[in-house]
This record gives structure tokens, sequence and C-alpha cells, in this order.
């Protein structure tokens, strides 16, 4: 090994600026969070406790509302910073608004509200957490910047302006600044007050953080309110969609197939009434109810195809989705790796949302290629499908991808859609299943 | 000529029987399952098989599994797979083993009765017989290629009958056109999209069909 490289500094260039950005990032934060719990939490506090106190006046019951909203908004913004700052969003942990909306100064609507929302548990955590962020936030969000700030103080202006000052003044524990050597000895101190800044930001901030949690996440009981309020909601799409679906094939069947069974009897019976007297009209005949008996296959076929495509039930999924990308007009890489067969549910859900976002890839991408990786990890079915087209595709309501997010639902599933207009775009869909 | 029908459906494994018994074939044996599929192909070794790609007892593609099996005993067995739908990846495996006639065809296409004994034929020769669905879908997709853009409507006619496993001759019987015309655009389709000539049918469909990024 040649000794040029022998690292010097011990820590590689790069680590140390990456600490030091990350120092800054975490002590910018802390400032968002106590100028939040100052000029924020404060009023509304205010707002919500003289709300409550003037409830047995009448007057609570506008201006409480207003104040709870607040708070809740307030608390929904802290959720989404500690969400996008450690990783985990927070669910909202409300209990959901019941039909109509607010309305200022309707007094009925007025007193519905302030007991739907005196009633939520998730309302006096909010509350508790504005009274604990107060100080906390202030203290834990304004300490690491106070020391980088007075440690860059340490560091510059008092080794190089002591001579200025007033003659009581000093710097941490030396005191007074009277001589070079004390502002020496002020600016080691100084170095010492930037570093902790910058070594304590990340884990106030952390520290901050779990406190937050602990009060702005849903409790258990909010948590499964929620989680039923969600499956009504996507049981009844399922059922709404199961309707439609059987009222199609009935539809199909009837108009189509059925129709033209009838038309093939027709014929056949005029065919054989024809037979002996003319035998041309009859072989016409005959002819054409093999003509109409193709067609009614062939109807059958879509039909089939439509409900549970037939190499899905002969290949499983892997089969299914091979087949699907062979049909493409574009040439499809596939990459499939599953362990095994998901069951038949959720096999026929992930394969008609893979056939729908196919059929998007070439109607709509203007794609020359895509590809499909089909993967199993952590009791997850990962679908995801990417093209190299014009992108600028959205979810957008009553649109292919909603109502496919829609159906993915009741099986628990997640639809992502990442798609910058001039492309290239991606679906990434998951859906729970034991494989 | 010897032939063992598979199909789990009683009426159509009968009228399949009957249709071929008229035809001048000799059915020996009609089984309704993958395992007797299995057997009766080891023990009849025959010129040729009519198999429903699913069958029992598992009601997926045994019937395609049980023709793969008997074809590594008897290598360059004639199967034509009669299925209710036609899927390209089928059609893909079917033809990844060069040897023997293959074919692939709609169920529906036993209507045609003279056409589908026709493809029977062909592929007891050890030609090819691929359902025009499969083709006209392939023919479709490679429409937007530079090279087959460049073909000519008749000519695209032509490479699809001849995709399908047709003789020359058959082609011109279909388009209503001679024999040496058919020649004439084969030609010009090769050098369109870049194909060796090559005397055997089977491998002239191999080449089509390749070529179409089968």
């Amino acid at each position: 090994m040649p000794l040029s490289s022998a690292r010097w500094p011990p820590w590689p260039r790069a680590d140390l600026l990456t600490w030091l950005r990350d120092g800054l990032v975490a002590a910018r934060r802390g400032l968002a969070v106590a100028l939040l719990s100052q000029l924020g939490a404060v009023p509304l506090l205010v707002l919500s406790v003289v709300s409550l106190g003037l409830l047995p006046l009448g007057v609570g019951f506008i201006t409480l509302p207003i104040a709870l909203f607040a708070v809740r908004g307030l608390a929904d913004l802290h959720r989404r910073f500690l969400g996008s700052w450690c990783g985990a969003a927070i669910p909202s942990p409300y209990r959901p608004r019941e039909g109509d909306e607010f309305e200022l100064l309707d007094v009925p609507s007025s007193v519905r509200y302030c007991r739907l929302l005196l009633t939520d548990r998730s309302t006096w955590r909010d509350l508790l957490w504005l009274l604990i962020d107060v100080p906390v936030g202030l203290l834990l969000g304004l300490l690491p910047g106070w020391l980088m700030i007075y440690g860059a103080h340490g560091v510059v202006a008092t080794p190089l302006f002591w001579p200025l000052m007033d003659p009581g003044y000093g710097y941490g524990l030396v005191w007074p600044v009277h001589s070079t050597t004390t502002a020496l000895l002020s600016f080691f101190q100084g170095v010492g007050f930037l570093l902790l800044g910058f070594w304590s930001s990340e884990r106030l901030l952390r520290a901050h953080s779990r406190i937050s949690r602990r009060l702005l996440s849903p409790t258990a009981e909010a948590y499964l309110s929620r989680r039923v309020a969600e499956l009504t909601e996507t049981r009844s799409a399922a059922v709404d969609a199961q309707a439609a679906e059987l009222r199609r094939i009935e539809r199909d069947l009837h108009d189509g197939a059925q129709a033209r069974l009838v038309a093939i009897g027709l014929k056949l019976g005029l065919a054989s009434q024809m037979f002996r007297k003319d035998p041309d009209t009859a072989y016409r005949l005959l002819a054409d109810a093999r003509a109409a008996s193709a067609q009614a296959l062939a109807e059958l076929r879509d039909l089939v195809r439509g409900i549970h495509p037939p190499v899905l039930a002969e290949r499983g999924l892997d089969g299914a989705v091979r087949a699907l990308a062979l049909d493409l007009p574009i040439p499809v890489r596939v990459d499939i790796d599953l362990p095994g067969r998901p069951e038949p549910p959720v096999e026929s859900a992930g394969y008609f949302a893979a056939a729908e976002v196919l059929a998007n890839v070439a109607k709509h991408s203007a794609a020359a290629s895509a590809w499909v990786r089909l993967g199993y990890a952590d009791g997850r079915l990962r679908l995801v499908v990417g093209d190299d087209g014009g992108g600028g595709a959205t979810v957008r309501e009553g649109g292919g991808l909603a109502g496919l997010r829609r159906r993915l639902a009741p099986f628990d599933g997640t639809l992502d859609l990442e798609s910058p207009v001039g492309g290239p775009t991606t679906v990434t869909m998951e859906l729970p299943c034991v494989l | 000529m010897r032939v063992v029908i598979a199909e789990d459906l009683a009426l159509l494994r009968e009228g399949i029987t009957q249709l071929l018994t008229l035809n001048d074939f000799e059915v020996v044996a009609a089984v309704d399952d993958g395992p007797s599929l299995l057997a009766a192909l080891l023990e009849h070794r025959p010129d040729v098989a009519v198999v429903d790609v699913r069958l029992p007892p598992t009601f997926t593609d045994e019937g395609l599994h049980a023709v793969t099996r008997a074809r590594r005993e008897l290598p360059g067995l004639p199967v034509l797979v009669l299925s209710q739908h036609v899927e390209h990846l089928y059609a893909r495996e079917l033809l990844t083993d060069h040897r023997g006639g293959i074919g692939y065809l709609l169920k529906d296409r036993v209507f045609e009765v003279s056409e589908f004994v026709d493809a029977v034929r062909r592929v007891a020769a050890g030609g090819t017989a691929m359902d025009t669905s499969v083709i006209s879908q392939l023919l479709q997709r490679n429409s937007t290629k530079d090279s087959m853009r460049s073909l000519t409507t008749r000519e695209r006619e032509v490479l699809a009958l001849m995709a399908e496993g047709r003789s020359n001759a058959a082609v011109a019987r279909e388009l209503c056109i001679t024999e040496k015309s058919v020649s004439k655009h084969t030609n010009s389709i090769f050098g369109k999209l870049g194909l060796a000539q090559s005397g055997d049918d089977n491998r002239r469909v191999l080449a089509v069909l390749a070529h179409l990024n089968f």
C-alpha cells in the first residue's frame, strides 16, 4: 500500500461535511419547532382555554370549534414534519367528522361540533401536547442553535474584539475577559460550544420528536375506529364493484352469446325444414349457423377472459403477466421472482391491476419499451410497471388509475404513481398477502 | 394415419373422433385426462396427437405438460394442440422445440372441417399449423417495425398464411393466385425481412416467427 493512501484528517472529508450539514439542518428544524411552539402553540392554547371558559356564556360554542380546528391544523402540520424528518408519517388520529360541513355562526352546527370535538380523546391529547410543547419545544428547539451561535461568538468575536467590550465582559466560564490569555481560553470554549451544538442538534430534535410522537400518534382506540371507517368504505366499494361486474356479465351474456345461440337454433330449424325442398338455401343457412356459433364462441371467450383469464388459472400470476407482456405492441421486459402462488383473489387483483396499467402504457404513454417487475417481500406482493414514455400521468378522480386504486383498496393494496412530465413513468402497486 | 385424441368434454371428444374417422384417420385412443394421455402416447406412438390444453385432474395446462413429457420420450412426436383460447406464451413454448410437427389451434377451427383435417395432416407430416389469431396478433404487433412496414398488403397476407404453416400451394389456393406468384411474393418477403431461403417447410415458419420477435 502506498503511504499516500493513509487518510488525513482521520475521518473522510465528505463525512465531516455531511456531519456538519446534518447538524445545521437539524438546528434549522429545531428553530422551526421553537417558532411554531411560540407563535402557534401559545396563542392557540390561550384561545382554546379561553373558549372552554366561555362555554357557559355561549360565546365559547362559536370560538371553540375554530380554536380546536386550528389546533388540529397545527398538530397535523407537526405530524407531517415528524413524518418527513424521521421517516414514518403519523396518521391523523381524529374521529371522522360525520356528514355535513361546519358552518360558522350556525348555532346547532357549532354545538354539534363542540360535542364531537370535546368527546374525541385526541382533542385532549392535542391540548396536552400544546401545553408541553410550549416550554419543551422552545428549549429543545433553540438550544442547539443557541450553542452554535454562542460558540461562533466565542471563536470569532471574543478573541478579536474583547478590548472594545465593557470591562465586565466575559465569555463562558472566563469572566471577565481582560487579556489575550483569557481571550484564547474563550476561543477554546467557543469551539467546545460549537461542537456541542452540532453534536446535540439532531439528538435534541429526536428527543423532541419522541415526546411529540407519543402524544400526536393515534391511540389504539382511535386507530381502530379509523380502521373500521376505512374498512366500511372499502367494503362498500368492493360490493359495488362486484355488483356492477355481475350486471356487466349478465348483460353481455344476454345480449351476446345467448341471443346468438337463439339465432343459431332458428337457422338450424329453418334449414332442416328446407332440407328437401331447397337444399341450396338450407346449405346457406347451415353456413350462417356455423358462422354465428363461431361468433358466439368468440364472445364467450372474451367474456371469460374478462372474468378470469384462462392463462391465469393455468399458469398463475407468473405466466399470466408474461402473457400480458407478449400481447403488448411494444417490447416489455418481465422480471418475476415469486416464491409461490398467492391466494386466488389476490392473484386475480394483481393480474387485473397489471393488465390495466399495461393497457395504459400501450394507449397513452407513447413509450418505446416498458418493464414489469413482480416480487414478494415483507408480506407484500410488489408489482412495478415502468415505461420510457412521455410521463405526466395523474391519478384523477374518475380516471383509470383512481379506479384501480379503489379496486386494490379492499385488499389493503396501495398504488403509487411517479410520472413527471417528460417521463419516465413508474407505477408501484403493493398487495399484502401470504405466500 | 393413427391418431390419439385427448379431450375431457365427451361431446367434443366424440365429435373429433367422428370427424377424423370420416376423413380416413384411425383413432387408436381417445382419452380424457393428462396421465392417461401420456400413457396412450407412449403406448401407441401415434402418427399425430390432437390434444386439449386444459385437462383433468388439475384443469390447468395438464395437456401441454403431458405432450411435453411425451415428446421428451418420443422426439418429434407430431402434436396438434387445441384450446378454448390461444396464448402467445403457449405458442412460443411449443415452437421452441424445433423437432417434428406442431400445431396450436382454437377449438372453433374444427368447424371448418376440411381446413382442420388439412391442419392435422400437415402436423402429422412434420409441418406447422398456427392459429390465425396468434399470427395476426404477431403481425399487428410488429407492423410498427420498419421492415414490416415495407411489406405490401398482399405480401402481408402471404406472410400470415406462411406463418400459419401452409405450403406455397396452399397459400395459392387460399388467395386464389398462382403458385408462381406466391413464390415471387415469398422471395420478396424473405428479401425484405432479411431471411435466408430454406427448403424445409417447418423451418420456414420458424424463421418467419423468429423474425416476428417470437
